[in-house]
């Protein structure tokens, strides 16, 4: 058995460097260093791994620092010490972006897939099917005195609330918090917080009253066990989270796409360009891979993405946060058209 | 006069009831600290047991397929780490040790020093990361490579080797150095010859205590900046010294590496069960490198006593 498959593997192997000898002649060396995001980094990690059937040679390193802990290596006062990556669940800052081009840095914006967050309730818990925006900021603003879950709507029992959610240094945490309470990092603390999606949905899972808010394909993995509640931005029209609703942005405001900036100067080093553009060459299969399970973009915007990086073009496309809660395809390919 | 003073009471059988209860208080506490480790072993292994094979200790991580995972980066990089670590550490150590052991005076500076020494081998590891971090990173611009780690690592373990060092040398009986005085021989010829010997295993142990420490550390890595997950480029090219050599200073001045505990950590993050259990083979991994590094304290200095009393 194992010998048939180690066969099948060198074969897969084989076939795969012939291909990219076809597609790309150059055997190139050197390294990349990617950080960010614990979010982004399982598509960071597959990128790597599957990049070096193709590239050998080439060193890649993936950090998880956070998204803001990415932008600071991503930005170092010392060129040097600059990462070539860095992976962000949110858009760069005002603030980060003034520190680039104070220190002079350009680089390229490029979305790589959707995330959705998933408000998640026990499996056994029949009553709360979905909430609106306003009943979630209730629960989880700071000085919440919600407990129990008669407080959250009229008619919903009288059981014992308890909340579930990452912990603070999880970009996760800081994404909800914005969009929910309003302010970024604004939370109550009373609950019982990790940066281990696992902790969260196995606590979920283990107590009828719980409530708690994780990463779709955490959701997705799990999905046997947890519910997860439709969301009423405010029109009173409920949608629960899926790969469809989270693509064309129905389910608002907790569906998010994610990114990697590009140095620029990294750019002209054949491997960093070699490995984002790997990315873009095989992007359904890298986000879609059971293992990273988001959501892929549509086709044209990873195409205008391509395009983006061809040309080197600069800066973010987010810098007023409106553009956030438009579907991708109006910001990337429709600006294109115009 | 009328009332005689009570006479002593012995109440033996209260006081040897009393005398075997702390005894078995005392036992009772010891095998609970027994049972918590034996839990922990047992614990690890049954979940780590399935992926403990060859290919686990050979295999680059795989986060796509973590049954072909193995920890091979990991491993180098720890070992890398603690070699540069020692290397510094121990000289400095020693060295600082003999001084304020043999030559230090009892002035108010040396004092201030000793003091400093002991309440640095109490702060807690993250702060001498952020050390690391504005000294080897950022200011001598060494990147976040294996050299900066190591070096961190150095001074992480360095008042450990100090304490350590000095305790030995104290054990070290003044005859001898009064000896060898006496027969003519100079300060450092004593110390050469006669008081370094005699506690070197003392020495040794402390090192490897100390080294074994700094080999299970993962927070001062991880504020230098150690990566989680790694694609190594480039392999060694066996056939020749040079191209070992340039595998070598690649490993130890490039950017990005990774370390044991820092796997294990990313592994135990990660939600799906297989990581888990690789985490645990992991950690038996780095169990087993460190209980063989304690049985080698323990090895030499058994052979050391032994041939030097009889």
């Amino acid at each position: 058995m194992n010998g048939l498959r180690r066969i099948a593997i060198s074969l897969i192997v084989v076939m795969g460097s012939s291909l990219a000898a076809a597609q790309q002649p150059a055997r190139l060396t050197g390294k990349v260093s990617i950080d960010g995001s614990s979010t982004v980094a399982p598509i960071m990690k597959a990128t790597a791994e599957l990049f070096r059937a193709e590239q050998p040679q080439v060193k890649v390193s993936v950090g998880i620092s956070g998204t803001t802990g990415g932008f600071k290596k991503f930005l170092e006062a010392d060129a040097a010490l600059r990462t070539d990556i860095s992976a962000a669940s949110r858009p760069i800052t005002a603030e980060e972006t003034r520190m680039a081009s104070e220190r002079g840095i350009r680089f390229v914006e490029l979305p790589v897939a959707y995330d959705g967050l998933a408000v998640v309730v026990n499996k056994k818990n029949d009553f709360c099917k979905s909430l609106t925006l306003a009943e979630l900021k209730r629960i989880w603003e700071p000085e919440s005195k919600i407990r129990n879950w008669k407080d959250v709507r009229p008619g919903f029992p009288d059981m014992p609330l308890r909340l579930y959610g990452p912990g603070t240094a999880s970009g996760t945490f800081d994404y909800f918090t914005e969009v929910v309470v309003g302010k970024a990092r604004a939370s109550r603390s009373d609950y019982t917080g990790s940066e281990d999606d696992n902790v969260i949905a196995t606590g979920v899972e283990g107590d009828i009253g719980a409530m708690g808010y994780l990463g779709y394909s955490y959701f997705a993995l799990g999905a046997a066990k947890l519910n997860a509640v439709a969301i009423d931005p405010g029109d009173g029209k409920p949608v629960a989270p899926d790969r469809t609703t989270i693509s064309d942005r129905t389910y608002r405001p907790l569906a998010r796409p994610l990114f990697v900036y590009v140095n620029v100067e990294s750019l002209k080093r054949a491997e960093v360009e070699a490995l984002v553009t790997f990315f873009y060459r095989n992007a359904k299969k890298i986000v879609e891979h059971p293992k990273v399970n988001y959501v892929v973009l549509e086709e044209d915007v990873y195409a205008a993405a391509t395009r983006r990086l061809a040309d080197r073009t600069l800066g973010s496309l987010f810098a007023d946060h409106a553009a956030l809660q438009a579907p991708l395809r109006q910001t990337y390919v429709k600006r294109e058209n115009d | 006069m009328s009332a005689a003073p009570a006479l002593f009471q012995p109440r033996l059988a209260q006081r040897r009831l009393l005398g075997a209860c702390f005894h078995g208080l005392c036992l009772l506490i010891t095998l609970v600290g027994v049972f918590v480790l034996f839990l922990l072993l047992a614990l690890v292994f049954r979940i780590g047991w399935k992926y403990l094979t060859w290919a686990l200790l050979t295999n680059e991580p795989s986060f796509l397929n973590p049954a072909e995972g193995g920890i091979r980066i990991a491993l180098i990089g720890s070992v890398l780490l603690v070699l540069v670590a020692a290397v510094v550490a121990v000289p400095v150590g020693v060295g600082a040790a003999v001084y304020l052991e043999e030559y230090a005076r009892k002035t108010r500076l040396n004092q201030l020093i000793q003091l400093n020494i002991a309440n640095l081998a109490g702060v807690p590891s993250i702060v001498y990361g952020m050390l690391g971090l504005a000294i080897f990173v950022r200011w001598l611009r060494f990147d976040r490579s294996v050299l900066s780690g190591g070096l961190t690592l150095a001074i992480l373990i360095v008042p450990v080797v100090i304490i350590a060092s000095r305790e030995a040398l104290a054990a070290v009986p003044n005859s001898i150095r009064h000896a060898a005085l006496a027969l003519g021989a100079t300060r450092w010829q004593m110390i050469r010859h006669h008081v370094l010997p005699a506690a070197l295993p003392g020495i040794l142990t402390g090192v490897i205590l100390s080294v074994s420490r700094a080999i299970g550390e993962a927070a001062p890595l991880i504020v230098i900046g150690a990566a989680a997950f790694i694609m190594p480029g480039g392999g060694v090219d066996t056939a020749s010294l040079f191209g070992w050599a340039r595998w070598l200073r690649e490993a130890l001045l490039a950017a990005g590496f990774t370390a044991l505990p820092i796997q294990i950590f990313d592994w135990s993050m990660e939600t799906d069960p297989e990581f888990q259990d690789l985490a645990g083979s992991a950690i038996i991994v780095l169990l087993g490198t460190l209980l063989s590094m304690n049985a080698l304290a323990v090895g030499i200095r058994a052979w050391q006593q032994g041939g030097k009393t009889r």
